[in-house]
Parts: C-alpha cells; sequence; structure tokens
C-alpha cells in the first residue's frame, strides 16, 4: 500500500505517494530529481548522501522516505541562494580546493555545516573527528578540513 | 528491499496492539541496523511499525539517584545532555563515541540495545552501572537482558520504553575503535556504585559480560595498576578479519586500566 508523504524541501512543499519500502535518498534523487545527493555505498559507511532533516545531519540512504513524513529537508542544492551565490561553506570548499572528483562533496558541505552548528569553533582534531562519517575516495582530507577552518571564519 | 506494510504508532499501547495483530513485525526506531538488515533481505518482515512518531518514548529525566533515558533518544540527545554529562560523564561519552554524527543523529538507545550486536556500545554500559531495561510488559535487569550474540530476555511482541541508570560514584568507558565503523573491538565500563565494583567488556565475546577479578581488585584498590596483571582467557572470544581472540584479551585489560584513569580524572 502506497504511503502519502509531504514534507518541506529545499524551502518547497512536496508531496508524493510512495512506496514504503522506498528509501529517502531514491526519493529525494528519483521523484524529485534533486540528484546533488550522492550514492557512495548504500550502506550508511561514506557519507556522500548526507542530507539535513530537522536541522541535524543524516544518511538518506539509511532512510525510509516515510521516516521522512512531515520533516524539513536541506539537501546540497537548498545552499546556494537564488542569484547563485554560494553558501560560505560551498565557498570555501572552491577556494582551498577541498574538492577533487566531486564525488563526496556535498555530503561533506552538508556534514560540515552541521558541525559548525554545534562547534562555531572547531578545532583541527574536532573537525577530523565530526567528518568520521564521510569518506573521500580522492583522499582530499587535508583541503576539506582547511576549507572548513576558513568557513567557520568567514 | 522486500514490500512491507508500513504502520505508524501513536503510542507504546497502540504499538503493542499493531505487533499483536501481526504475526510477522518488526518494529523500527531509528533505523540504522533495521534499514541495512532489510536492504541484504536479512529481515524481511510483513509489517514494519514505526515508533518515531511517539513522544512518550524520547526524553531523559532526571530521578532520585537514577537517570532514565526513553528508547526512542538518540545516541547524539544524551551526548549532548547537561543532565547526563553532570551525572554520569562516562555514558555521555559512550554515546558520543557511537559511528558519527548522521549515525548518532538517528540511532536510539532502545534499538541498540534490542538488537544487541556484539560490538555495540551500550551493552557494556547498562551491564557497567547495573542498569534497568523497562519494557511495555516488566523491569528487567540489564545483567539478565543480555542473553547472546544478538540475543535479549525480549519476548515477542515486548517494546523497550526506557533504560534507567542509577548514577554511580565514578565511571569511565574506554574503547578501542574499529578503524571503519568505530563500532567497539573492545570496550570496557568501569563503574564504582552504592552497588559495588563493576567491570562489562563488549566487543570482545559473542556479548556483553563482566570481569569478576577486575571488580574484586578494584574494590581492593581503585587503580589501574591493581588490573596489571589480570589476563582474561582468549578462549571463546571473538576472532574476525579485524583482530585474533588473543589481541582482544590483550586489549581488554588495557582499555579496563585506561577506562578506571578516566574514571578517576572525572
Ligand atoms: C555506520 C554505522 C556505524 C555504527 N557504529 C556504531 C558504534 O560504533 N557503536 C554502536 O554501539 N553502534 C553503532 N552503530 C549502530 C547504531 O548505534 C544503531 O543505531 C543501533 O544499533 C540500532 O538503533 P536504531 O535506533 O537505529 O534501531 P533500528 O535499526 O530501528 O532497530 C534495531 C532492532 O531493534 C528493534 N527495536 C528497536 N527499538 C525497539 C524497542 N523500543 N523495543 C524493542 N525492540 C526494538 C528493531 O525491531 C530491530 O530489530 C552503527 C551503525 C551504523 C550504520
Ligand atoms: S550512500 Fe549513504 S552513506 Fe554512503
Ligand atoms: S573529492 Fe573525490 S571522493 Fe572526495
Amino acid at each position: 500500500m502506497p504511503v502519502r508523504l509531504s514534507m518541506t524541501v529545499n524551502g518547497k512543499p512536496v508531496s508524493a505517494d510512495v512506496e514504503p519500502r522506498t528509501l529517502l535518498v531514491d526519493f529525494i534523487r528519483d521523484t524529485l530529481r534533486l540528484t546533488g545527493t550522492h550514492i557512495g555505498c548504500d550502506t550508511a559507511q561514506c557519507g556522500a548522501c548526507t542530507i539535513h532533516m530537522n536541522g541535524v545531519a543524516v544518511k538518506c540512504c539509511n532512510m525510509l522516505a516515510v521516516q521522512a513524513q512531515g520533516s524539513t529537508l536541506l539537501t546540497i542544492e537548498g545552499l546556494a541562494k537564488e542569484d547563485g551565490t554560494m553558501h560560505p561553506m560551498q565557498a570555501a570548499f572552491r577556494d582551498h580546493h577541498g574538492l577533487q572528483c566531486g564525488y563526496c562533496t556535498p555530503g561533506m558541505v552538508m556534514t560540515a555545516i552541521d558541525l559548525l552548528k554545534r562547534h562555531p569553533h572547531p578545532s583541527e582534531e574536532q573537525i577530523r573527528a565530526e567528518l568520521d562519517g564521510n569518506l573521500c575516495r580522492c583522499t582530499g582530507y587535508h583541503n576539506i578540513v582547511k576549507a572548513v577552518q576558513a568557513a567557520a571564519k568567514a | 528491499m522486500h514490500a512491507f506494510n508500513y504502520h505508524k504508532a501513536s503510542s507504546v499501547a497502540d504499538a503493542s496492539a499493531k505487533l499483536a495483530a501481526s504475526d510477522d513485525s518488526r518494529l523500527l526506531a531509528g533505523g540504522q541496523t533495521l534499514i541495512a538488515a532489510m536492504k541484504m533481505r536479512l529481515s524481511a518482515p510483513a509489517d514494519v511499525i514505526d515508533l518515531g512518531g511517539i513522544a512518550e518514548l524520547r526524553g531523559i529525566k532526571i530521578e532520585g539517584a537514577s537517570i532514565t533515558i526513553g528508547a526512542m533518544t538518540t545516541h547524539a540527545a544524551v551526548a549532548s545532555s547537561n543532565e547526563v554529562a553532570k551525572a554520569i560523564p562516562a555514558l555521555a561519552l559512550l554515546a558520543g563515541s557511537i559511528g558519527d554524527p548522521m549515525v548518532r543523529n538517528m540511532g536510539t538507545i532502545g534499538g541498540s540495545v534490542a538488537n544487541n550486536d556484539p560490538a555495540a556500545d551500550y551493552p557494556a554500559a547498562l551491564v557497567g552501572l547495573g542498569a534497568t531495561v523497562v519494557t511495555s510488559k516488566r523491569k528487567i535487569p540489564a545483567d539478565q537482558f543480555f542473553t547472546g550474540m544478538y540475543e535479549t530476555a525480549l519476548e515477542p511482541g515486548e517494546i523497550i520504553t526506557s533504560v534507567s541508570f542509577p548514577v554511580p560514584k565514578r565511571a569511565g568507558y574506554m574503547k578501542f575503535k574499529n578503524p571503519a565503523s568505530r563500532y567497539a573491538m573492545v570496550g570496557v565500563f568501569v563503574a564504582e556504585s552504592a552497588s559495588g565494583m563493576r567491570v562489562a567488556v563488549t566487543g570482545a565475546g559473542p556479548s556483553v559480560f563482566r570481569i569478576t577479578e577486575m571488580e574484586k581488585a578494584l574494590a581492593k584498590s581503585f587503580s589501574a595498576d591493581a588490573l596489571k596483571g589480570i589476563k582474561v582467557p582468549a578462549e571463546n572470544l571473538n576472532t574476525d578479519i579485524h583482530a585474533t581472540a588473543e589481541y582482544r584479551a590483550h586489549l581488554v585489560t588495557v582499555m579496563a586500566q585506561r577506562a578506571v584513569d578516566q574514571a578517576l580524572v572525572k
């Protein structure tokens, strides 16, 4: 039996009928066509699928879409302003070469924004610990940490 | 993932009724373990009953000399709770060491305890602190709750509603993390409470266990040195790609000593 889902995504109300077994990441990518949220592993290890649900970071490959019923979601597409101005974290990733192939980047940026909310002035050690759940296959961690440090000062 | 019927429970009583109405159902808490098991079709229930909308299952309460944590309280909520950090700092540290921030935002104490993964952190805290698991039917002391690998004393249709932890005099938790998953390769919880000394080990064996010899030694002298010569036998400990049973046995003593040091720093 399909379930009627309603939620707010990047500030806009959305609703759709979904099969209960639909993963939230598939709902976001295939139904809403917001393909900036990536699938790197599908086993909750890599963090490429990180989005914010009700203001906190979650891995949406490890959730059912129905678990997000009535919630407020923010994906990478919701960060930049209407006129294209990047979010300070996106700008910091660009300025500090925090990305190589870019596959892990949406998840890294979403986790990094979440970490700054809880630790506005993080130490390098804290940044590395908080990025525990995000893997970069290009292993560009050093510049990712620099980008987060710069965004914290921005 | 196989198809299933989705039910959202509005209260514990409603969830109990929904469980009773199905002969093949699963409770869904944070889903951090269950969704993965369903994706791999290790679990394929006909009915999934979501506890996510039950407000009465969330929250942290201080009651006299104990802290009661609702089953649906996330690891992140326990890790960031000022009350927990003040009364049982080792418990807040333990919750903050589970997985990564995203897992902690979804995973719950009830789901972790019900699942009883041999490498999960919470079982060590429950047994180490002599906690009580409160269910929709009864109260189960932690010592009788964890019965084996992925096995608990829970009966079909029984729902964990909260876990109650007596506040100890001092406590410490140290784990040697699996570098990929952050699960405990070995984790040791040490506590000195009104009820005495407790040393509980997770990650090393099929399920959490206590080490009486270490408890006796700490009762004489609460110091890392008191545990120095105490070795646990490697027989019956886990061997996997991450570590041999012998290495885990060695880690138990090392982690126990570090946990004592942490309890002393406070
Ligand atoms: C990448 C990753 C890393 C992790 N690292 C760690 C770690 O370092 N340490 C650690 O301890 N854990 C770790 N976990 C597991 C995590 O803590 C899970 O959150 C936890 O094991 C299950 O909790 P849940 O709320 O997600 O439960 P679910 O997955 O929803 O449920 C798990 C099981 O418990 C049952 N259940 C749930 N709630 C109840 C209830 N109230 N009453 C009765 N039965 C119930 C369900 O039916 C199901 O069988 C990790 C998980 C992931 C994905
Ligand atoms: S795709 Fe979700 S954690 Fe890797
Ligand atoms: S930039 Fe390529 S995976 Fe991180």
